[in-house]
């Protein structure tokens, strides 16, 4: 039970620190990635390749007052902050970075990360509503039914995933991809499963945590050009520093379920030295493909976005599903 | 439980079986205040919050009673479904903050609590006389056998809940045909 107990408590500290430096350090990665794709230099003053600027930034928006506005409702203003960042950071202690590497592997831990995952959303419609700021709400209302609608997809392509795989233990669903990548989910090359529209189901899940984490081109609840900043608009301080930590904590940890669910976790394309490495190679090369996606493409309109997940997702992923089932039946 | 239990319950508290209760404690505690705060609140919206606390308990003691599925489906349907559904619906009908609460309804008051503490002294009658036997686990309330029993024993329960759902889209056409002016 102690050490039970003990494990926990190490593995939530050590998702902590996780989630906090790729937080500060993805800031800085998505500075020098828009700033090079736009040919400008970005930060590179504080140190080599302006590396030290993470600390810095986070320095003083620590030292920075706490400014609540007037006529906001306190409670609700500052709960929503740590609402965000508090599933953000649970997730991670079910997510298995290898074989060994892993806070508490449960049976239902893809659930449970969608469970967490719901609290984010009322944490937008809080912090939306308890702003009293018209542009808030519009923002946070468009930021919900976003995430609605880009959930469904979601569901059922891990719906697929898990029927592949027989589990809903994400090492379970790992184990079951190993051993070369024409074993992974995303090219299902397995004796008695060829289902050629994995590939497609692996880029409708991208697409939804694209759409769920509020990146561009799907970032219509922080779209700075119609609603300022969106839900954040009154925030200021760390209440926005946890927002921004729980954004980048949502990418890794949907970069990690794309990884584990499609591109087999971590084992080798090619068969030799499973690890670690090869998991954080994977999802840091799913996250630069975030950061080249979101400065590249223009922003979508609210009706472009709704439009795309109940038309052309929905059904999709709901004929893959049926045709997996009907797949997993013959053979 | 009586007082002796509660002591020795107090004595240990660092056993297993201590921090158990006391985590079930912790459970009740949130389910109550998250209760009480989506009765009390003047604010629609921290009517909801409450509703959201509540949930997260009722969640939190599932997963106590070693079902941490239907708990994760617990937060995933009603804290992610249908909560945002409920605040969507009162920030569509209300967004003012001057729209409080309206006018109390006839059950309120004295008679309020006359119902509150009949229902209250029945249940607490009910459960003080009643034996409770521990029956034999019937499986381990993992996924499969819970879709396994869903689908065999206990399918006719499963179909009625989907007539229900049925009706409550029926009602919601219903309702959506009458507020148009054609």
């Amino acid at each position: 039970m102690s050490l039970t107990l003990l494990n926990v408590i190490v593995a939530v500290i050590i998702a902590i620190a996780f989630a906090a430096l790729n937080a500060a350090y993805l800031v800085w990665a998505e500075r020098r990635g828009a700033a090079r794709i736009q040919r400008r230099p970005g930060p590179n003053i504080n140190g080599p390749f302006g590396l030290f600027q993470p600390p810095l930034d986070g320095v003083k928006l620590m030292a920075k007052q706490l400014l609540i506005p007037g006529g906001v409702d306190k409670v609700l203003f500052m709960a929503a902050p740590v609402l965000a960042m508090a599933p953000a950071i649970t997730s991670f202690v079910t997510l298995p970075f290898s074989d060994l590497i892993v806070g508490h592997n449960m049976h239902i831990g893809i659930l449970l990360i969608f469970a967490f995952a719901s609290i984010g959303g009322m944490s937008l419609l809080f912090a939306g509503w308890s702003s009293r700021n018209k542009y808030s709400m519009m923002s946070s209302v468009r930021a919900v039914s976003q995430a609605i609608a880009y959930e469904i997809p979601m569901l059922i392509t891990v719906i697929t995933v898990v029927m592949i795989a027989g589990t809903t233990d994400l090492m379970g669903i790992v184990k079951g991809q190993m051993g070369g990548f024409w074993h992974w989910n995303i090219f299902p090359f397995k004796a008695g499963l060829f289902n050629p529209l994995m590939l497609m189901s692996f880029l409708i899940f991208f697409t939804c945590s694209l759409a769920e984490t509020n990146r561009a081109p799907f970032d219509l609840g922080e779209a700075e050009s119609e609603l300022v900043a969106g839900f954040h608009t009154e925030y200021g301080s760390m209440g926005f520093g946890l927002f921004f930590m729980a954004e980048y904590a949502n990418i890794v940890i949907g970069a990690s379920l794309t990884t584990i669910l499609f591109l087999g976790g971590w084992d080798c394309p090619f068969g030799f030295f499973p690890g670690v490495w090869w998991f954080l190679l994977k999802i840091y090369l799913l996250i630069a493909s975030f950061i080249w996606i979101r400065w590249t493409f223009p922003r979508t309109t609210i009706y472009g976005l709704l439009n795309l997940s109940w038309k052309i997702l929905i059904p999709l992923s709901l004929f893959n599903l049926l045709l997996t089932a009907g797949l997993l039946k013959v053979f | 439980m009586n007082s002796s239990f509660l002591m020795s319950q107090a004595h240990a508290l660092f056993s297993a079986d201590g921090l158990a209760g006391l985590i079930f404690l912790i459970m009740v505690a949130v389910m109550l205040i998250g209760g009480l705060m989506a009765c009390t609140s003047e604010r629609l919206v921290r009517c909801v919050a409450g509703l959201v606390v509540c949930f997260v308990g009722v969640a939190g003691i599932y997963f106590y009673l070693n079902s941490p599925f239907v708990a994760t489906m617990q937060m995933l349907i009603y804290v992610g479904a249908v909560s945002v559904t409920i605040s969507f619906a009162i920030m569509l009908a209300a967004p003012e903050q001057s729209k409080k609460i309206g006018p109390s309804g006839p059950l309120s008051g004295p008679l309020g609590f006359l119902t509150a503490g009949l229902i209250f002294g029945g249940l607490a009658v009910l459960g003080c006389r009643t034996v409770w036997p521990v029956k034999p686990k019937i499986n381990s309330g993992t996924m499969e056998d819970i879709g396994a029993q869903l689908l065999q024993n206990y399918s006719m329960v499963f179909e009625l809940v989907s007539v229900v759902l049925l009706i409550a889209i029926l009602g919601a056409i219903i309702l959506a045909r009458g507020g148009r002016n054609t």
